[in-house]
């Protein structure tokens, strides 16, 4: 299938998101997008497939003028969008989700069911995913969710997939096997859009890119053709000097102390410790248990043993009010589900954890808020027009900034950050791993879980690596190496 | 569903749509108002406009708390019941001699406790709030007959304090409708300008965010729900003081009304989106419906099918806008 795009408007009230965007996808191939936060990449190929329609311009499918009325019309013509805000129905089981709408039925309109859990089978095998089928979706972690999403895009049999981020919240192994799927799928002459700010992968299975930069179209070169450092220069308009940034602090005294914390068939015998002005990065594959050792620490899950000490105390946390009471901010890596109030605008999002703070007579002073809200807007750089605006209606990469700057905003002790820039552009990303460093130079302890190795390498002072639920191994940040984390976090094969 | 894409159009943001979403409700209160009062000029009438003042207050006050529980995505069926419960209480008491104000305010305070068995049920219990409600609403109705053996309760002497407190007027505004006015100046603060209101609209908008944000959820919802119990009892404080007795019926089906003044005011029942300024005009329209349909000599299992259709072509207008 060809797809041509030519000069797309669209604006979202006073807010000009597009300005003449062009963009080809040959039969065939791996065609990257890319651009900062909020340039206008979803939006593209929300109008593409028909979710939204644009003000003016043409869309061309293999030479004919051609505009969907909805995404669903756009499946059945061959085009499957995997977004990247995951669309997941939390109480329906994963089998349920993979066949939303699209449910098998025999004559008498009944679920063939064996025939659908066939099918999942051999999606999963072929994504070498083991989620059971009979889970509850909304028990699954991020990663596992985005493999869902991945695995129904794949059974819809579409000429054209675009996929939004897909492994943002993924880990290594499973990358490798997303990859070799594109590869086959390109083989079957199936054309793939990948939206994604991980450079390592576009340079890895992309044919061509196009790049984006405030609503337009910037350039499209062959990936042969071009470097990292051109299309950083394109996106953001400057040239980009280091990717992580150099630290002053040396990391002080003992801060946060884990003991032998276990929660059976979860996590086991966890012990490890955070110094003031400290990164630790904890890595690990998808399902390790990385994420709910982060969550029992902030209480939001009971564990059956283990103590936590902050500054020498020990602590009692059951409830994440106490957590936040004690200094401890939790930046959790699904931000639509956890992290954010999507109806809430910027400000009532960014000042939910330090309420009490603004009303110090009981009436929240909108001024001394709305100082402090702008404040946070500015050092994150979040591309808005107004803190009045509903988190809902920014990009991606924009609503991660304001998680991070809700916690920021605590003055936290110890902030845990899982996946932080989850979605977030290069640019952004630097300006989120610069802010960490402030943090620790003001004495913050840092707990990084992150899938992206080389931000791991990149940042951390220290790694914890996670294998089936019990701390493997770690690594000081001069012994470190990919190669080392990988075998940790696969029990050493 | 667990929410719309990203970049899927969350609602508008231009300024007509804003208006009508803040003035919708208002809108509808005056188109009904020139209706009935080109009908039946004698509505206008002061007296008569004071009337439906005082006849709105009992709704409108329970409604008031019916809001902020909606708010949290909740519900609360039992308002009726307490309402019923406590006035039996408060009037037992003055009977037995203590002092009718005192009466009013330990009702109230029993009425709010009743709302902290509520917030139990639903928050320790992890019972749904239509279930809970609806239990303790049974068991409330059911001690209510026992307390009053089923008879009302009468003789509640002539306290003017309390007499004044269903009946009198201040400054020639009945007095329960300046109980209402006061009550919505002070819940209108505490909704739109302090921690406590933008921590309910959290737990309807988002409640894991919320929680995970350092908001004690389940302390603020058995606030809530205490809230919700305390305006009933008052709401019965004022019933007990019109009628001057207690029945042990009073305030049935009461929860219905008020939750159609949340909803015609424009509050959505999934939670995290409503004014309680809407709820004052939504109670309003209803008091107006009643009060001039009444004037108009329609029979009342008539205006049981006006009320319903009301609701009905608000609910689908209030559609409309979101779309
Ligand atoms: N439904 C909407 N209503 C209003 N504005 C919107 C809406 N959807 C997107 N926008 C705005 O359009 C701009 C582009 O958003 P878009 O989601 O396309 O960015 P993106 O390139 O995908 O960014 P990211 O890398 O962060 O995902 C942003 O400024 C965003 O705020
Ligand atoms: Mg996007």
């Amino acid at each position: 299938m060809h797809i041509s795009m030519q000069n797309i408007h669209k604006a979202f009230g006073m807010n000009q998101v597009l300005t003449g965007v062009n963009f080809e996808l040959k039969d065939g191939e791996v065609h990257a997008l890319m651009g900062e936060n909020g340039a206008g990449k979803s939006t593209m190929m929300n109008i593409l497939t028909g979710l939204h329609t644009c003000d003016h311009g043409t869309i061309l499918i293999d030479g004919k003028e051609t505009y969907f009325k909805n995404p669903k019309e756009a499946e059945k013509n061959g085009i499957t969008f995997i977004h990247q805000e995951l669309n997941i129905w939390p109480d329906m089981t994963v089998l349920e989700n993979l066949f939303i709408g699209k449910e098998l039925k025999n004559s008498l309109g009944l679920l063939k069911l064996k025939e659908m859990r066939a099918l999942a089978k051999k999606q999963f095998d072929r994504l070498a995913v083991s989620i059971p089928l009979d889970k509850e979706a909304g028990s699954c972690s991020v990663g596992e969710q985005q493999m869902i999403e991945i695995a129904k895009a794949l059974m819809t049999n579409a000429k054209v997939i675009i996929m939004d981020e897909p492994t943002a919240a993924l880990t290594e192994r499973e990358i490798s096997k997303l990859f070799e799927v594109i590869a086959a799928l390109k083989q079957d002459g199936v054309s793939i859009v990948y939206i994604s700010h991980r450079m390592e992968e576009i340079f890895a299975i992309c044919d061509r890119i196009t790049v984006m930069r405030d609503g337009k179209t910037v350039d499209t070169k062959r990936i042969p053709d071009t470097n990292f450092d051109e299309v950083v220069r394109k996106m953001v308009g400057r040239e980009l000097t280091d990717r992580f940034p150099k630290r002053q602090s040396k990391p002080g005294e003992l801060l946060l102390q884990v003991k032998g914390l276990t929660k059976k068939g979860v996590f086991q015998d966890v012990g490890f410790s955070v110094r003031s002005g400290e990164i630790v990065g904890v890595s690990g594959l998808m399902g390790a248990g990385r994420t709910e050792i982060m969550r029992a620490i902030f209480g939001l899950e009971t564990v059956d043993s283990g103590e936590i000490w902050l500054n020498g105390k020990k602590v009692n946390i059951q409830s994440p009010d106490q957590a936040v009471k004690l200094g401890i901010g939790f930046i959790t890596e699904d931000r639509k589900d956890e992290g954010l109030i999507l109806d809430f605008s910027i400000k009532e999002n960014m000042v939910l954890p330090t309420l009490r703070s603004f009303a110090p007579k009981g009436i929240i002073k909108e001024k001394s808020e709305k100082d402090f809200v702008e404040m946070l807007i500015k050092r994150l750089t979040v591309k808005t027009e107004s803190a009045d605006i509903a988190v809902g209606k920014l990009s991606g990469g924009n609503q991660q900034k304001v998680v991070i700057a809700k916690w920021v905003g605590i003055g936290p002790k110890v902030l845990i950050l899982d996946e932080p820039t989850r979605g977030v552009d290069v640019g952004a990303k630097r300006e989120i791993y610069q802010l960490m460093n402030e943090l620790t130079e003001r004495g913050v302890a840092i707990i990084m879980v992150s899938s992206e190795l080389p931000e791991i390498l990149g940042m951390s002072d220290r790694i914890l690596v996670v294998h089936e639920g019990k701390i493997t191994g770690e690594l000081a940040k001069e012994e470190a190496t990919q190669e080392k984390i990988m075998k940790l976090a696969t029990g050493g094969q | 569903m667990k929410g719309i894409s990203e970049g899927a159009p969350v609602g508008k943001v231009n300024l007509v749509h804003t208006i009508s979403q803040k003035l919708g409700p208002l809108l509808g209160l005056l188109i009904l108002f020139v209706i009935v009062s080109v009908l039946n000029p004698s509505f206008l009438e002061p007296l008569n406009i004071l009337n439906l003042l005082r006849q709105v207050a009992i709704n409108a006050l329970i409604a008031f708390g019916m809001t902020f529980v909606i708010l949290t995505g909740g519900i609360d069926l039992s308002v009726g019941a307490i309402l019923a419960l406590s006035s039996s209480l408060m009037a037992g008491m003055i009977v037995s001699g203590v002092d009718p104000i005192l009466a009013i305010l330990i009702g109230c305070v029993l009425g709010a406790l009743m709302g902290v068995v509520n917030g139990l049920l639903i928050t320790k219990g992890k019972m749904a709030p239509f279930i809970a409600t609806l239990a303790t609403m049974t068991i409330l109705r059911g001690l209510t007959l026992v307390y009053t053996e089923g008879n009302p309760i009468t003789g509640l002497g002539d306290h003017y304090l309390f007499q004044l407190f269903g009946r009198g007027y201040f400054l020639g505004i009945p007095v329960p409708a300046v109980t209402m006015i006061l009550t919505f100046v002070v819940l209108y603060i505490l909704l739109h300008k302090t921690p406590f209101g933008r921590k309910t609209y959290a737990i309807g908008g988002n409640e894991k965010a919320a929680l995970i944000s350092g908001i004690k959820v389940p302390n603020v919802k058995v606030m809530i729900y205490a809230l919700s119990g305390l305006l009933s009892a008052l709401a019965g404080a004022i019933l007990t003081s019109r009628l001057n007795s207690a029945q042990p019926t009073a305030g049935t089906s009461y929860e219905l009304d008020a939750i159609a003044a949340v909803v015609l005011g424009g509050t959505s029942l999934s939670g995290g989106k409503g004014r309680i300024f809407g709820t004052l005009i939504g109670a309003l329209i209803i008091g107006t419906l009643n009060n001039g349909l009444n004037l108009l000599g329609v029979s009342s299992f008539y205006q049981m099918v006006v009320k319903g259709i009301v609701i009905i072509i608000a609910v689908l207008l209030d559609r409309k806008k979101a779309a």
